[in-house]
């Protein structure tokens, strides 16, 4: 053995044991005691990192499960009641539980029903647009079609249609976690109750302009007739400035509204075709 | 070498078409429908109800809240209704729509076109005249004057500086403001700097305006303590900062009202306003616009009632040219395109100019390439590439560091950009972010 | 209303200014220079330009089409000047596949992989002479006869390599000296040389236009060029028989190219003034550095790469002097 390659060994060994004890005593020194059921609330979480509870991912989430020690006040939209009666078993907590819902564009402005009265030419933000003037169409609360919404949306679940102009939500992979919602400067994007079959009757419309002015703007504009607030048995139906709303978790999709709405403002989603009436007036139902 | 503000600037083409058009009366439009809020601040409060009639002068809308202005009609008639006026950006606003029956001005308004020199009003009345005819910055800002001639306590300002610069293309309406009622001006300054109670007064005009230079420079003689600046021409030179800075070299700090530096600025047209107003008993309801375009028959300079709809004004100058693609209130820097011809003169409508459909679309938008010349050319010396991209990663806060507040939104940057990149539109988005985030701060 | 409006934010002006018209400003600066390249080392100049060129824009082509799937720039002028400033920096006589390689190192590894204009770190062009002078230092540094060079020589080295060679071998400078060309003829541009850096003349000509058209600041240029000369002044001063005059290492090798046309490139210099001014010092610095006590004869092309490195830095930390900021 020449002396070269003693050397070598040695120095090696000895910066090598140097290294390991002090990153021994650091880590001791700088150690943070961390609940060990942060880590397994936040496996059971799905790991979207989305914020739709509310916190800045799914570690601050699980943080602040460990920590609230009650769970009245957290819930992880995308997990849905499953998912929170997961953590919930962990921390030997109860969860509540909350009816899914889904994320339902208010708007049918599509090309065809809402001309546009100018071009707009500049960024393609709806937050850019919103800021700068009330929109390329007559109706200054419908969508801008810049699909802000989408951008914003972890689960691939908005889609802008190119046809309409419109995004749509595709059902299956919203999770509710209301990211459109906040991204909307229209505020168009509602969470509503998920029904069976993904049935869904709600007004596609937050025209707040008188009946003249927003049929003008655009031809399936809620004129706020009252109509369906009359037919509906329910009071699942209330109306606002020039404006009617369902209420989702009232609404018992008797489907009367629809029929009822003279500018097809109320739209039915999901259900099988209707039985042609014998007498069908000219106010009957059409399908989105 | 004439002086001009200190950091960056641009020169884009004057296209002054209008220079030479003497200011004429625009015939009084049908209806009219006058905005509650014309100005920067509250919405002032209606006074008139559906069915009254009213008198050309007549106050119809009262001032609300410390930051607001009285309203006057500008024409004689009947109310046909209150409420919804859509404004330049297409949202409805409270307005007083008013159907013209004639032309029946108030009794004590003297319509005489003498000149009144004296007065006798102390510094706090000649104010109160002011707010009273419902007097805002004529330049486009719209902030009310009368608030700006009483400074915060502890502040005092030394110079009046009277804004002729008129660094926006195409506008003339100043120009010839100057050229025809140089005395006028003169007298409303004087009014302006006893309001003040301020010894000095400075009048900037850029080096293109030669004839209202010598005009005002004759003029100037019969008035103390007034004297004229040639500015060099460098847009945005009619920023109320930059033209602080051009004449007195002060630079007002960040975030710091004009008067900290002992400086209050007004435009030539609120200066005549003012004169009208203390002189004439008139309050504002009528201001000169200018009505350009490449293609328009007569680019001219017009004096416009409020609330005439720029269809009116459009007609008046040869109507509105086949291939115009944008119509945009105010000047091509810093004006608002609108979507209709609808809308309101308001009393900060500077102009209308009238876009040629192949000048109106962008140019396509390429990458960065980090040439800076948004950065040399900012004359708050921002850095629009910075801010733009800070805008799009929403950091807030890092805007608000990098000073997003400062930008005054000329657009040299959007303009200069070789790459075509929107900075403006972004920024603007980005400042009226970190806006909210700071004030949601002090709440 | 029969048409339909526009509508826009603020501003509606747009001064006629584009990144293309830069680029052609940029290339039209160095037409004189490769003229007379064309005159001092014939057609081996256009060979050569020819080839880095195309190979440029078309490897960018190629990129964009069928690797990116986006939609070709080509004709904004990028590649080509990316192209033409490569040649300008290697040997007229270099073979045509070393330029292909230097080429595609040049545009996909130093421009596309970082996302494409406007997204390098550093000068493309300069990375792929690197690329080129590292990986073939023979066909880099044999640097072929030009007019100047009399009639029956076949190669010629440059001023720089002749002094670095000299001092190596330990001869002293007065004698080396007897071999390297007076500063008249570095100024026109007689000796050997790189295709493009010879000429001081018709380069300083471009740079004033370019400065003139505002395509370049005075800035960088200015304080490499400055640097430069203090830099060789003090050493020279100190010793004049082992250093030479700061008016040749002014004159000699890439310096004015590098200064004017490739450490000003936009995107791959700091934006605001005082930085460009740092910047610039530390290419002279740099470049002297190695000149003087390096292994390579020349170095500013490695000064203006670590330079790059150096410019983001330079941009977070040093701010435009903000109005009302005092």
């Amino acid at each position: 053995m020449n002396a070269p390659l003693i050397y070598t060994i040695v120095t090696l060994a000895g910066i090598g044991t140097a290294s390991a004890v002090i990153l021994y005593f650091v880590a001791r020194k700088f150690r943070v005691f961390e609940d060990p059921r942060i880590d397994t609330v936040e496996k059971a979480l799905p790991g979207a990192n989305c914020g739709g509870c509310g916190y800045a991912g799914c570690r601050a989430f699980a943080e602040a499960c460990v920590k609230e020690n009650d769970l009245t006040h957290l819930f992880c939209p995308v997990g849905g009641n499953d998912g929170m009666e997961g953590v919930a078993r962990i921390l030997g907590l109860e969860a509540v539980k909350k009816d899914p819902r889904v994320a339902v564009v208010r708007c049918n402005g599509t090309c065809e029903y809402r001309p546009r009265v100018n071009k707009y030419d500049g960024v393609m933000t709806c937050a850019i647009i919103h800021n700068l003037y009330s929109g390329e169409t007559g109706c200054q609360y419908g969508c801008l079609g810049c699909g802000d919404c989408c951008v914003v949306c972890d689960f691939d679940a908005i889609h802008m249609n190119p046809v309409t102009g419109l995004p749509e939500v595709t059902d299956e992979k919203c999770t509710a976690c209301g990211a459109c919602v906040i991204a909307c400067p229209k505020n168009l994007i509602e969470l509503r109750k998920k029904n069976a079959k993904d049935r869904k009757i709600y007004v596609a419309c937050r025209n707040e302009d008188k009946g003249g002015p927003a049929r003008r703007s655009c031809q399936v504009a809620c004129i706020g007739c009252s109509k369906c607030f009359d037919v509906c048995a329910y009071d699942a139906i209330t109306m606002g400035t020039n404006l009617a709303f369902i209420d989702s978790d009232k609404c018992k999709l008797c489907r009367k509204c629809v029929e009822v709405c003279p500018t097809n403002a109320i739209i039915e989603v999901g259900f099988p075709p209707r039985k042609a009436k014998p007498a069908a007036t000219e106010n009957t139902t059409v399908n989105q | 070498m004439l002086r001009t503000f200190r950091l960056g600037g641009v020169h884009p083409p004057e296209n002054k078409l209008s220079a030479n058009g003497q200011i004429r009366e625009l015939p009084l439009p049908a209806v009219v429908s006058i905005p509650t809020g014309q100005h920067i601040g509250a919405p002032a409060t209606p006074l008139v109800k559906k069915g009254d009639k009213v008198k050309t002068g007549q106050l119809i809308a009262k001032s609300t809240g410390f930051v607001s202005a009285n309203i006057h009609s500008s024409v004689s008639g009947t109310v046909t209704k209150v409420e919804g006026v859509p404004d330049a950006s297409g949202y409805p606003r409270t307005g007083i729509v008013i159907k013209v029956d004639g032309d029946e001005w108030e009794e004590q308004i003297d319509r005489s076109p003498d000149l009144v020199r004296s007065c006798a009003l102390s510094g706090p009345e000649i104010v109160e005249k002011i707010a009273s005819a419902g007097i805002v910055g004529m330049g486009g800002a719209t902030f009310p004057t009368h608030i700006k001639l009483v400074p915060p306590k502890g502040m005092k300002a030394d110079l009046l500086i009277i804004n002729g610069v008129e660094c926006e293309p195409y506008l003339t309406a100043d120009n010839r403001l100057m050229i025809e009622k140089s005395r006028e001006i003169l007298v409303g300054t004087e009014l302006l700097m006893k309001a003040l109670g301020v010894e000095k007064a400075t009048i900037g005009i850029e080096g293109n305006k030669p004839e209202a230079i010598r005009l005002m420079k004759e003029a100037v003689a019969d008035f103390r303590g007034i004297t004229v600046e040639v500015l060099r021409v460098k847009y945005p030179q009619g920023g109320e900062k930059q033209l602080i800075n051009a004449i007195t070299g002060r630079e007002v700090p960040s975030g710091a009202l004009p008067v900290a530096v002992g400086c209050v600025v007004s435009n030539v047209g609120t200066a005549f306003a003012v004169y009208e107003a203390v002189q004439k008993n008139k309050p504002l309801f009528e201001r000169v616009l200018t009505i350009t375009g490449k293609h328009l028959q007569q680019p001219s300079n017009l004096k416009v009632r409020v609330g005439t709809p720029l269809s009116e004004v459009v007609a008046f100058a040869g109507g509105l040219p086949e291939d115009t693609g944008k119509i945009i209130s105010g000047g091509p820097m810093m004006g608002k395109a609108v979507a209709s011809l609808e809308i309101p003169v308001t009393k900060g409508t500077s102009g209308v100019l009238l876009m040629p459909g192949e000048e109106s679309l962008r140019n396509p938008q390429q990458p960065c390439i980090r040439c800076s010349r948004c950065a040399a050319n900012c004359p708050m010396g921002l850095e629009p590439f910075l801010l733009m991209t800070l805008t799009e990663k929403t950091m807030w806060e890092r805007l608000e560091k990098e000073k997003v507040l400062d930008c005054i939104e000329c657009g040299s940057c959007s303009y200069t950009c070789p790459a075509s990149r929107p900075l403006l539109d972004h920024i603007r988005f980005g400042k009226a972010k970190v806006g909210q985030m700071v004030r949601s701060r002090k709440n | 209303m029969s048409n339909i409006l526009t509508v826009s934010p603020s501003p509606h002006l747009h001064s006629s200014d584009s990144v293309r018209k830069i680029m052609y400003r940029v290339i039209l600066a160095l037409v004189p220079a490769f003229l007379w390249s064309v005159f001092v080392f014939g057609w081996d100049a256009v060979r050569v330009t020819l080839i880095a060129v195309a190979a440029c824009v078309g490897i960018e082509y190629l990129l964009q089409r069928f690797v990116l799937k986006v939609t070709p720039t080509i004709m904004d002028g990028t590649a080509a000047l990316t192209g033409l400033l490569l040649a300008f920096n290697v040997p007229a006589s270099l073979p045509w596949w070393i330029i292909l390689l230097g080429s595609f190192f040049a545009i996909a590894i130093a421009k596309t992989s970082f996302g494409g204009l406007g997204a390098n770190i550093f000068n493309p062009a300069l990375v792929g002479r690197v690329f080129m002078l590292i990986s073939f230092p023979v066909h880099m540094t044999s640097w072929p006869a030009g007019r100047g060079a009399g009639p029956d020589a076949v190669t010629a080295a440059t001023p720089l390599g002749i002094l670095k060679e000299g001092l190596v071998s330990g001869k002293p400078l007065s004698q080396i000296q007897g071999s390297l060309p007076d500063s008249v003829d570095l100024f026109l541009g007689t000796m050997g040389g790189s295709l493009g850096e010879i000429s001081a003349l018709l380069l300083l000509a471009g740079g004033v236009y370019l400065l003139f058209r505002k395509v370049i600041t005075w800035q960088i240029p200015v304080s490499i060029l400055v640097t430069i000369a203090l830099y060789a002044g003090i050493f020279w001063f100190i010793s004049p028989e082992k250093y030479m005059d700061p008016l040749f290492h002014l004159l000699a090798g890439g310096a004015i190219l590098g200064a004017v046309y490739m450490a000003t490139d936009m995107v791959t210099s700091p934006m605001t003034g005082k930085a460009q001014l740092i910047y610039g010092a530390g290419i002279g610095i740099i470049t002297m550095t190695i000149r003087l006590f390096g292994a390579y004869p020349e170095g500013i092309s490695f000064a203006i790469l670590i330079m790059n490195a150096f410019t983001p830095l330079l941009n977070s930390v040093i701010k435009p002097q903000r109005f009302g900021g005092k």
